[in-house]
């Protein structure tokens, strides 16, 4: 019954999300943790601290990269050996890809953008927001093993545990999970003032039309007092740089006021700005799901209305 | 070169219920085909073009109904669809669903199975996966560049870290995300030619699915209750009749924001 959690790391640290789901676990009772990759040891050690009475590792050159099929053996494995009934996984692209794999691999059901798991009359039950949030659903598995994926900032890390027990996982990997290889990877860019600390945000989108009009974002930004960021779209588009991406593959970020400017509000950039104070939301297409969420929506042209709020802010400022 | 491409018909995003007794999402109303995936289909043209020749295959689970969503992907260019469309298979999860899928794609033999970035129903994210390992195919997700070549799929993709290379040997599962193409519109005389093109309707007994691996009876997961979101605070949305700024200011000012 002692869950087990998938601890994703970067740059040799376990990653938050991560952090977050073991303590998430451990406030549930015992609970394990597996670390994947080439030379994580001494980052595995480091979960003991979080709540893993014991920690997995699976320490293998061949799994430096961090690509999901590798990892899919490696979890297939430890559940055939050691009869774990639950996992437990932070929501990650590299996650989120190992879980729904997992999954198939064990016909095992999986629930995902959980923000809670409950143990209710002896079940295990996962709060599952959806429709834009707008229903909660209680959602439960079948039959073992249970894997659930944990929407971003659902918890947060606890450092109430001790030292945990590391052992070697076994590491047996199939031709096809090794076939994909990584030829280029990504490092974390830690230029410029981190927007996560930032108390307003106002951010841009597709909507702008072009990378020239980020400029009425930066100057409202500006006259707020905030930080600028970014969707993926525009990341992608070569409008804005990366370190300012707010969203699902971007940062996660809270400010006490968040303005979308031409942003639709696609899942993708939600889930990285949800949890902020007040989200005040301006784009031309009252369709927008971003309407269904912001708490003040203004349906126009943010090339009239996005100069004349700098002037606006200004004023009141001055 | 063949391409199959994974679609799924989703209600209209203003049409969005769960129905309380099935506790399945409600999809009597108007049906669309899940925007994410015309960029699926989108790059699955490209690739297709690019290489000179080959066919663009879709590739869905659903109701008869959902012909009506693959035939806009028929509309934008692709060649042919298949539709894996069985009463039992109604209110299947990710493993049933992946299941269903796998089975139908194996009977295509494609070099190249594209996804798009999320069922805009569902918010999942996930179906690749498991359908690349149901297949034992290699896997790459949040795709944002792909090019084909030597036997390869070579793929740009983004990661909470910045962006990944990544070669996978064909035949391979790509998910592309919304960033990847902006999808073309179906030309007049594609909408017209959409309907005689080559569709087919599937059942599980034609895939040799057993009908127990489907639907909610193939299921792991299920929907226990249906309850009320934690209250966010009413949303408020004005349309902007030359005041709009003003009131973004007051309304902030009213806050304690400014």
């Amino acid at each position: 019954m002692t869950p087990l959690v998938f601890l994703e790391h970067h740059g040799g640290e376990l990653v938050k999300n991560s952090l977050a789901v073991l303590s998430k676990g451990a406030s549930l009772g015992d609970v394990h943790g597996v670390v994947i990759g080439s030379g994580v040891r001494e980052a595995a050690a480091k979960a003991g601290v979080f709540g893993a009475q014991k920690v997995w590792v699976a320490d293998d050159a061949a799994l430096e990269a961090p690509l999901p099929q590798p990892r899919v053996d490696v979890l297939e494995r430890l559940v055939r050996d050691h009869g774990y009934d639950t996992l437990l996984f932070g929501q990650s692209v590299l996650a989120a890809d190992v879980a729904a794999g997992l999954a198939a691999r064990l016909d095992a059901g999986l629930n995902w953008d959980l923000t809670d798991l409950v143990r209710q009359d002896g079940a295990l039950v996962g709060k599952r927001p959806a429709l834009q949030d707008s229903v909660v659903v209680d959602v439960g598995w079948k039959s073992t093993p249970r894997l659930a994926l944990f929407r971003s900032g659902a918890f947060d890390p606890q450092e109430a545990g001790g030292e945990a027990q590391l052992e070697d996982a076994t590491v047996e990997l199939h031709d096809f999970s090794t076939a994909a290889t990584m030829v280029e990877q990504a490092h974390a860019e830690s230029e410029g003032p981190a927007i996560e600390e930032a108390q307003v945000i106002v951010a841009g989108g597709r909507g702008l039309g072009g990378p020239e009009n980020f400029k009425l974002v930066e100057e409202l930004a500006q006259a707020l007092g905030g930080a600028v960021a970014a969707t993926r779209a525009v990341v992608d588009a070569g409008w804005y740089p990366y370190s300012t991406q707010v969203g699902q593959t971007g940062k996660t970020v809270s400010p006490k006021l968040y303005v979308a400017v031409g942003i639709s509000g696609a899942i993708q950039h939600k889930v990285g700005m949800q949890s902020s104070g007040t989200i005040v939301a301006i784009n031309k297409d009252g369709n927008a799901p971003i309407f269904e969420f912001a708490d003040l929506g203004v349906v126009g042209d943010l090339h009239e209305i996005v100069p004349k709020l700098t002037e606006l802010v200004k004023q009141r400022k001055s | 070169m063949k391409i199959a491409v994974c679609v799924k018909q989703v209600p209209e995003a203003q049409a969005k219920r769960i129905d309380a007794s099935t506790k399945r999402l409600d999809r009597s109303g108007e049906a669309a085909l899940n925007a994410f995936d015309a960029n699926a289909i989108e790059e699955a043209l490209r690739v297709k073009e690019s290489s000179g020749d080959g066919e663009v295959v879709l590739v869905s689970l659903g109701p008869q109904s959902a012909l009506d969503a693959l035939r806009k992907g028929l509309a934008m260019g692709a060649d042919r669809a298949v539709l894996v469309s069985d009463d039992a298979a109604a209110g299947s999860d990710l493993v049933a669903t992946s299941l269903a899928l796998a089975k139908a794609l194996a009977r295509e033999g494609a070099d190249l199975i594209l996804f798009g970035q999320q069922a805009s129903d569902s918010d999942g994210a996930v179906l690749w996966a498991a359908v690349a390992d149901r297949l034992r195919l290699p896997l790459v997700s949040q795709a944002s560049e792909l090019s084909v070549a030597d036997g390869k799929a070579h793929v740009k993709r983004q990661t909470e870290f910045g962006y990944d290379v990544i070669d996978a040997p064909l035949p391979a599962v790509v998910a592309v995300s919304d960033a990847i193409n902006e999808p073309r519109y179906p030309s007049l005389k594609g909408i017209m030619g959409a309907k005689k093109k080559p569709q087919e309707s599937l059942g599980a007994s034609d895939l040799g699915a057993d009908a127990a691996q489907l639907g909610e009876a193939g299921s792991k997961t299920e929907v226990l209750a249906l309850g009320d979101p934690p209250a966010r605070g009413d949303t408020v949305k004005i349309e902007d009749d030359g005041s709009g700024a003003q009131k973004i200011a007051d309304y902030l000012a009213e806050k304690r924001l400014l």
